[in-house]
């Protein structure tokens, strides 16, 4: 399946990432209007990491034997049919937080501003390119198959 | 601690009503301009430091920040410029030479913008380059006075034994920047691009970064004065070599990078220790004459077997046509020319605004002297300093250069907004830095490829003024002056040039 990867030899720090992403998972998808009016309910589905010049975006790796799956009590973490990618369906969780703690990779968070639910990288469900891969401004997230 | 004098270079503009407090300026400016505070949640900036990089402008998602000339003036005087003031000020606070970086940035006659092109109309076709063959392949070198064949079994054999050739598949070359002076990945974005496009790129006074040996056929070797990061491979694996005498921005100077540029990979690359300034000596301390030059220049021949085009690269100065005809009698295979507007990483300003002259007429006159000496097929002629469009190419071609060298206008390519603070080593852009924050700013996947397009449209442009003239090839281009006519200009400046008025014949 189509992936996010890293190249964190060009990831510049400057976390655009991180700002579209939530961009896109605002109800607006304007950037001004999710920033000024959602934001305080939204949190981007990406972790972000960063180490003196180090830095790179973490977005859920969509793990082909994924811990979280098996973690989820309520079956709300599910693999997609169609595009493989695995999902959090927010309406059934119920926030034990077993998928974070389950993590390899600290992909997933808790959002206890908005939903209460786990927050984690969907892939931008739906779109041609996650968010974070169209506006990396030097290339350092792609989105293939390798 | 006295208040200083200097007013801020620039202004920065926030619209509130489109900021969201993202950060990214914050991030991404190496200047400290931009400063957050949670406090307020909130970005306040400092635009006295700011140097007009665009960086932040560039990178803001929601286009809230405009970046302005600070419209603070001083009382308007054509003599004591904001410049001149501005510059005493900050050398009455410094008591050091002004520095700079990029080229001469004064309104000194660009002679270009002087000189139109000819096209065909009715009593000569023009050339369509889309549907027929048109030429601009180019080898460098030293070429034969007459070539002498004989036929063979009904095969025409050749037999002068021609001097080594570098092969270019446009006249354009990247000129020589060290690493040091840019990042790695800049000259790795270089590099891979002189591949793809065919042709070379320099590696200034820099060494060759070991990863870069693979490059080596398109990789032209700089042996400046400073001697740095020469070694029998640097020569074996380049194509060409060059001797650097002196650059347009600076000439009659030595370079000088600082300490805090030579990280561990710049001190073995250009084998001197970690942290130590790297000074280039004005002269080369072992070339007082042109006959020591000769010397130089056939210790390198000898050194790679004859195998190899070895060049001179000098600036443009007062008799620079007998300094040309002087290098080829020495034994160059080719010349370099770096006019008044060459770029650098740091020169003092005052040489850069004041010293040397512009290419132009440095490329005219040489081609003239050499022509008249018969010795111009000796050498080729490479033009540099401030080529800045592919009409400068042909223009400077039709002035009797072989190719010309792109500084500036690479680095451009590569997101260099002119800034002119190279030699700070806080450049933005990820160019002029060993900052690691700052080097990966510059992705070589994408700095190649922004090059590749860059020689690529200058070629394709190139091909249609040619062929505009009825010219299929750029051979027949080089010193054709006939193509050339000038506009604005005084006698004297045309006869430099040796071209005709725009309305006479």
């Amino acid at each position: 399946m189509k992936r996010v990867y890293v190249n964190e030899e060009y990831c510049i720090g400057c976390r655009l990432c991180e700002i579209h992403c939530l961009v896109q998972h605002s109800q607006s998808k304007k950037i001004i209007k999710a920033y000024k009016e959602e934001a305080p309910q939204l949190m981007p589905r990406l972790v972000f990491e960063e180490e003196g010049p180090l830095s790179f975006a973490m977005p859920c790796r969509h793990c082909a034997d994924a811990p979280c799956l098996d973690a989820c009590i309520t079956g709300a973490m599910h693999r997609d049919e169609e595009t493989e990618a695995v999902l959090c369906d927010e309406d059934k969780c119920v926030g034990c937080w077993m998928c974070v703690m389950a993590c390899p990779f600290g992909a997933i968070q808790r959002n206890l501003k908005g939903t209460k639910a786990a927050s984690k990288c969907d892939l931008c469900y739906g779109e041609e390119m996650p968010a974070c891969v169209a506006h990396c401004p030097n290339e350092a997230l792609t989105f293939e198959e390798r | 601690m006295s208040l200083s004098l200097l007013p801020p270079e620039f202004k920065i503009i926030r619209d509130d009503a489109r900021c969201i407090a993202c950060q990214v300026c914050v991030r991404q400016c190496a200047n400290d301009v931009h400063i957050y505070d949670p406090e307020d949640d909130w970005i306040y900036s400092d635009y006295s430091r700011c140097v007009g990089c665009h960086r932040c402008v560039t990178l803001c998602p929601t286009r809230a920040i405009t970046c302005v000339r600070n419209p603070l003036d001083f009382r308007a005087n054509a003599n004591w410029t904001h410049a001149m003031i501005t510059g005493l000020h900050k050398q009455a606070e410094t008591g050091g030479i002004l520095l700079s970086g990029m080229g001469c940035d004064q309104p000194q006659r660009i002679y270009f913008d002087h000189l139109l092109l000819n096209a065909s109309q009715v009593t000569n076709p023009s050339i369509d380059p889309l549907r027929e063959p048109m030429e601009l392949r180019t080898h460098i070198g030293r070429k034969p006075d007459r070539v002498q064949v004989r036929c063979e079994d009904g095969k025409v054999k050749l037999d002068t034994q021609l001097a080594p050739q570098l092969a270019l598949e446009t006249p354009i070359m990247f000129s020589a920047m060290s690493y040091g002076s840019i990042s790695y990945n800049a000259c790795l974005s270089l590099a891979r691009a002189a591949k793809q496009a065919g042709i070379v790129y320099n590696t200034g006074e820099g060494g060759l970064h070991p990863t870069l040996y693979e490059y080596g056929p398109w990789t032209v070797a700089q042996v400046a004065s400073g001697r740095f990061g020469v070694h029998p491979k640097y020569l074996d694996v380049a194509a060409a070599l060059e001797v650097k005498i002196g650059q347009g921005a600076k000439p009659g100077i030595g370079g000088h990078l600082p300490g805090e540029k030579v990280s561990a990979d710049v001190s073995r690359t250009r084998m001197i220790p970690e942290g130590t300034d790297a000074l280039s000596p004005a002269p080369h301390h072992d070339i007082y004459s042109i006959e020591d030059l000769r010397q130089l220049i056939y210790a390198l021949k000898e050194a790679t077997d004859y195998k190899k085009p070895v060049g001179v690269k000098v600036a443009a100065v007062h008799n620079i046509a007998p300094i040309a005809s002087g290098i080829a009698r020495a034994g160059a295979d080719y010349i370099a020319i770096d006019g008044l507007r060459g770029g650098t990483g740091a020169a003092p300003t005052v040489i850069r605004n004041n010293v040397g002259i512009p290419i132009e007429l440095a490329i005219s006159a040489v081609d003239q002297r050499l022509r008249q000496e018969g010795i111009r097929n000796q050498v080729s002629l490479i033009a540099a300093g401030s080529i800045r469009n592919s009409g400068d190419v042909v223009k400077i071609i039709a002035l009797g250069a072989d190719a010309v060298y792109i500084g500036t206008g690479a680095l451009v390519a590569l997101g260099c907004h002119l800034c002119q603070k190279c030699y700070t080593g806080k450049c933005n852009w990820g160019i002029a830095t060993q900052d690691p924050y700052l080097t990966k700013r510059l992705n070589p996947n994408i700095g190649s490829r922004r090059l590749v397009n860059l020689v690529r449209a200058w070629s394709l442009e190139i091909k249609e003024m040619l062929g505009g003239m009825g010219v299929n090839a750029i051979e027949s281009l080089r010193g054709n002056r006939d193509h050339l006519r000038g506009v604005g200009l005084n006698e004297v400046e045309l006869k430099a040039l040796g071209i005709k008025a725009a309305g006479i014949g």
